[in-house]
């Protein structure tokens, strides 16, 4: 997965889970949980759905790298 | 038209998802409502055939009205739709239908007249003697509507909306001269007096005195969602009253509805407050273990470890568990967890999570992902919203360390989370780093005292220290 496709997967989900959500206008470096106001299982959905979308397994130890755009689409392009 | 919950007194028929000659058995959606807040989907409350469609899709009416007939294996048509309240039950789950039981097979000398908590509580709002109040619910039992027509008739008649806008604008409706059919006080008569009262001569008139600075009248008298041009999607069809049906009016209207019912929590029920701060190391490494082993779908949020310790706690400190009416507290037979869920584009609903105690924590964790979901984007069910004994509000996943709660009358008792942080705490004499997190409990000194607020913390602490027994 590149970084472009890493951001589009992001913000797709975003969408999905918060469809009031200004995604478009979302900062690279806001935190997410905040800008979007995920709760924690809005988070876990989030997290649910971008394993999926990925295919890969997102541990709870890599929630961290979540935090922001920019950091969530290294982390999944990195993988 | 089953009470929705404590702050209800109108719903909207949205759509009947049966139809004449369809059996239906107990806990079957039926139909759809519409209130203030939601879509709610109402269950029957029985099994039997459906008789007659009495209230078409698009019809606002009063709670406790008719919707619908059922016919019960006894094959004797019966009102369906009215709140039936079952006696001594202190959780007033209203029933959309209600089977026809022939009089004479009701036990005699039944003491179902008591009416339900809620039922109580009301009457005692509109100062209603309830022994004057022939029931016409289950069993004989009294009914909010019976309570509101005895209300009605003592003190003139008046339509449902003109009785919430004369509380909303602080008008004594006895004082009304009604315009409606019978002398009946219509929405109009009530603005009409409110902007009478609120003439610079207020004060010296009859208007009752405010606990507080009231809104301007104008402003406080702004529609209720009304003159709603049919409820959006719904074929259009007699609207008796107003249909929340635009985003804003809705928002509005839940505002309202959230409003009236805190500001009767915080007039009627004295609230004393109990905090204690609980070490969630174990909690925390318990659960971070369990999810490394668990498919994503599966793991656990700490929100659903905490709701799981509040069930299970108040289990073991059941004053806190049911509900104060008539000036005696019921303990409720069952815990049925209400939880704050906070709306996107604002609002608040509590719907209950059933029977929370006797949940395995996977098991609580996915009803609460359902509920939540629902709450948000789909739709409610009625029992969910009537049944909750005791509420709790996790505002912690907002980032707040603490949050002392109003109690949801007539339950007696609000558990508040804050967030779990990292702070310095002394274990064994050492001073370390910890995740600790702050538990509050809003009770009811009507109820019960702070030495048993008291006993439930402690009891909800403990249980947090040891996450694998719940």
């Amino acid at each position: 997965m590149t970084r472009t496709q890493a951001r589009q997967a992001i913000e797709e989900v975003l969408r999905e889970i918060a469809p009031d959500a200004d995604v478009d206008n979302l900062p690279p470096d806001a935190n997410l949980r905040d800008w979007i106001e995920l709760d924690s299982l809005d988070f876990l959905n989030f997290v649910e759905a971008l394993g999926k979308r990925s295919g890969l397994r997102i541990d709870e130890d890599d929630y961290p790298q979540l935090a922001t755009m920019a950091s969530g689409a290294e982390f999944l392009a990195g993988r | 038209m089953p009470a929705l919950g404590a702050d209800m007194d109108e719903g909207t028929l949205l759509e009947w998802l049966v139809k004449p000659g369809d059996e239906v058995h107990r806990g079957d959606i039926i139909a759809v409502v519409d209130t203030a807040k939601s879509a709610i989907d109402v269950e029957t409350f029985h099994s039997g055939t459906i008789g007659q469609l009495v209230v078409q899709p698009g019809e606002t009416v009063p709670v406790g009205t008719v919707l619908a007939t059922l016919t019960s294996a006894a094959a004797e048509p019966a009102p369906a739709g009215a709140p039936a309240r079952k006696a001594g039950r202190p959780a007033a789950r209203p029933a959309a239908a209600r089977p026809a039981k022939p009089a004479a097979t009701r036990p005699a000398g039944r003491t179902g007249a008591a009416g339900s908590p809620l039922v109580r509580q009301l009457a005692q709002e509109l100062g209603i003697d309830l022994g004057t109040v022939q029931g016409t619910g289950r069993a004989g039992a009294i009914t909010r509507s019976d309570v509101e027509k005895a209300a009605a008739s003592r003190r003139g008649r008046a339509t449902p909306l003109a009785r919430r806008i004369a509380a909303e604008l602080d008008v004594d409706l006895a004082a009304v001269t009604g315009t409606g059919p019978g002398g009946a006080v219509r929405e109009d008569d009530v603005r009409r007096a409110a902007r009478e009262i609120s003439e610079p001569h207020r004060a010296g008139l009859k208007a009752p005195p405010s606990p507080a600075a009231p809104a301007p009248p104008q402003a406080a008298a702004a529609p209720v969602a009304e003159g709603a041009a049919g409820t959006a999607g719904g074929p259009a069809g007699p609207v008796r009253g107003p249909a929340p049906a635009t985003r804003e009016e809705r928002a509005r209207a839940m505002r309202l509805a959230t409003a009236r019912l805190m500001a009767r929590s915080k007039r009627e029920i004295p609230h004393y407050y109990v905090s204690n701060t609980v070490d969630m190391a174990g909690a925390l490494t318990w659960l971070r273990d369990r999810n490394r082993a668990l498919e994503m779908s599966d793991r656990l949020v700490p929100a659903a470890l905490l709701l799981k310790a509040a069930a299970v706690a108040v289990r073991q400190v059941p004053e806190l568990n049911g509900f104060w009416a008539d000036d005696h507290f019921t303990a409720a037979d069952a815990v049925h967890l209400g939880v704050a869920i906070s709306l996107r584009g604002g609002g608040l609903v509590t719907p209950a999570i059933h029977d929370a105690a006797d949940l395995p924590v996977g098991e609580l964790m996915a009803r609460l992902r359902d509920l939540v979901s629902r709450a948000r984007g789909g739709r409610l069910r009625s029992s969910e919203l009537t049944d909750a004994t005791i509420t709790v509000t996790n505002l912690g996943d907002q980032g707040v360390e603490s949050v002392l709660g109003v109690i949801y009358p007539p339950q007696v008792a609000l558990v508040g989370f804050g967030k779990i942080v990292e702070r310095p705490w002394a274990v064994g004499g050492l001073l370390g780093v910890r995740p600790v997190a702050n538990t509050t409990l809003a009770a009811d000194h009507r109820a019960t005292d702070g030495y048993t607020g008291a006993r439930y913390l402690a009891a909800l602490a403990d249980l947090l220290q040891r996450p694998e027994e719940m």
